[in-house]
């Protein structure tokens, strides 16, 4: 009786272990399979240095609208803009809602460096020239060099050419200059938002009155949002820290825009309540509402050229 | 009954350990960092060439299998516009960085890696690019000499069954197919 037992029992322990055999072969097939492409494949990453990566595309232009954004021009890049402004749209009929009147600035932007970007240009509106240099000494990176935030030196330097109102005075060149000195910092969040601040120095030689001050300080904000894969809305801002002896008149500089790209061109439409376009005059010389439409509507076009690649 | 288990495990562990082993490789696995994959697209109004030298690749000689992880972000293009909208608007590199292939070769029998020759074979294998896979089957060469062995393939993809959209404006420019080709050196060293 013990004996027929044990034999049961050994005969049960057969079909179970050959079964779990089977069972184990037939797991061990499509695993061996998958384990051999699937641990090549690791294999390759993990043998992989870790690298900085630089954060690129803050922004689809070099401009947030007027203000400068935390890209940079790839060295040999050259961009050519066309930048307009119309009159403001409470000029009503006679003046076709300000579309009679506008400010055209020609800029062109060169990328001597990555880390560096030059550029001049010119308005019709003052008659003036500018060139300026933009030095890109922070990158925000991920990876090996873990940095948050880019951080940017922009210095312009601006010459106001309209005639002296006053011929018989002693008029100095230098009457006409402007400085711009300006940080940019800014951070691009995620795929689709990027935010910078921007401190401002102005130093304006001549300024209208006496009382006047010649030092602005200034601090701007600036974001993008991006709502489809080309197209964003971009917002910027700039409070001035009073300097006027009549500050009532003054209004700080509120732009919004959208940006739309297509293969090499940027174009920027937006609504601002300057008519101006450079650091100098839009942030410091505006008397413009948006609440009573001293709105302009205004435009950028930019179109690159790649002169060389490193 | 201890008596009688003991052996049977024991005997059912080596079987498995057996079998295991027939499945394991016996041949050699290749590697590389700085394999070569570039791609073109060609219209009338515009050529887009770009070129990535960092490519991970190894082969398995034994048993087929390879496999190849690239970088979208090593790319480079003539022009650093293309390069920023490659990544930015098609690739969408931020989200998905990496393109992966895994695959056979499956006539891997007919290539001797110790004989000098070139060798036609066909990989098969999963082609995982802007968070789509898509099963390719691949014609190549294996060449083999005496210190190297070199893969080179060209094939075409087209961009919407990766996903991949084109704008109406620069439909144009960018063809909806694109030639890949690859060219990759392992050292037998």
């Amino acid at each position: 009786m013990l004996m027929l037992h044990i034999q049961k029992n050994k005969s049960i322990f057969r079909t179970l272990f050959l079964k779990y055999y089977l069972i184990l072969i037939a797991l061990a097939f499509p695993l061996t399979g998958f384990a051999q492409t699937d641990s090549l494949l690791n294999s390759l990453d993990s043998d992989v240095a870790i690298k900085t990566e630089y954060v690129t595309a803050a922004f689809k232009s070099t401009r947030v609208i007027n203000a400068q954004s935390t890209e940079n021009l790839t060295e040999g890049v050259l961009d050519f803009r066309i930048m307009h402004r119309f009159g403001p749209v409470n000029q009503g009929f006679y003046n076709f809602w300000g579309l009679d009147q506008a400010n055209t600035r020609f800029q062109f932007d060169y990328g001597v460096k990555d880390w560096l970007q030059v550029g001049i240009g010119r308005s019709s509106v003052p008659k003036s020239y500018g060139g300026y240099v933009k030095w890109k000494f922070v990158r925000q990176s991920i990876g090996k060099v873990n940095m948050p935030i880019s951080i940017l030196y922009h210095a312009f330097m601006n010459v106001d050419a309209l005639q002296y109102p006053d011929p018989v005075r002693n008029n100095d060149l230098t009457s006409r200059l402007s400085f711009v000195n300006q940080l940019i910092i800014g951070r691009k969040f995620s795929e689709n938002f990027s935010l910078e601040l921007i401190p401002t120095f102005i130093h304006d030689n001549l300024v209208e009155l006496r009382t006047d001050k010649n030092d602005k300080y200034a601090m701007g904000v600036g974001f993008r949002q991006k709502i489809s894969k080309r197209v964003s809305i971009n917002f910027e801002y700039f409070y001035l820290y009073p300097t006027f002896t009549i500050q009532d008149a003054f209004k700080n500089a509120l732009a919004l825009g959208v940006d739309i790209e297509t293969g090499g061109h940027v174009f920027q439409l937006h609504l601002t309540n300057t008519l101006t376009m450079t650091e100098n005059n839009f942030i410091t010389d505006h008397s413009e509402s948006w609440l009573n439409g001293g709105i302009h509507l205004g435009f950028n076009i930019s179109r690159v050229f790649t002169l060389y690649r490193k | 009954m201890k008596n009688t288990k003991k052996p049977l495990s024991l005997l059912f562990i080596v079987a498995f350990a057996i079998t295991i082993m027939s499945f394991a490789p016996s041949g050699k696995v290749y590697l590389t960092h700085t394999g070569h994959v570039w791609f073109f697209s060609k219209t009338t109004m515009e050529n887009i060439e770009a070129h990535n030298y960092q490519v991970g690749a190894n082969l398995n000689s034994g048993t087929g299998d390879m496999a190849f992880s690239i970088l979208i972000k090593s790319f480079k293009f003539k022009k650093a516009l293309m390069e920023d909208h490659f990544n930015e608007n098609y690739l969408e590199s931020d989200k998905y960085p990496k393109s992966t292939f895994k695959g056979k070769i499956a006539n891997i029998g007919s290539v001797n890696f110790d004989k000098n020759g070139s060798y036609k074979v066909n990989v098969t294998g999963d082609l995982n690019m802007h968070n789509v896979t898509k099963s390719v089957n691949i014609p190549g060469i294996i060449t083999v000499t005496q210190d190297s062995v070199y893969e080179k393939s060209n094939f075409t993809v087209a961009l919407k069954d990766y996903n991949i959209e084109v704008p109406s404006v620069v439909k144009d420019k960018i063809s909806e197919t694109i030639d890949i080709h690859v060219d990759v050196a392992y050292s037998k060293k």
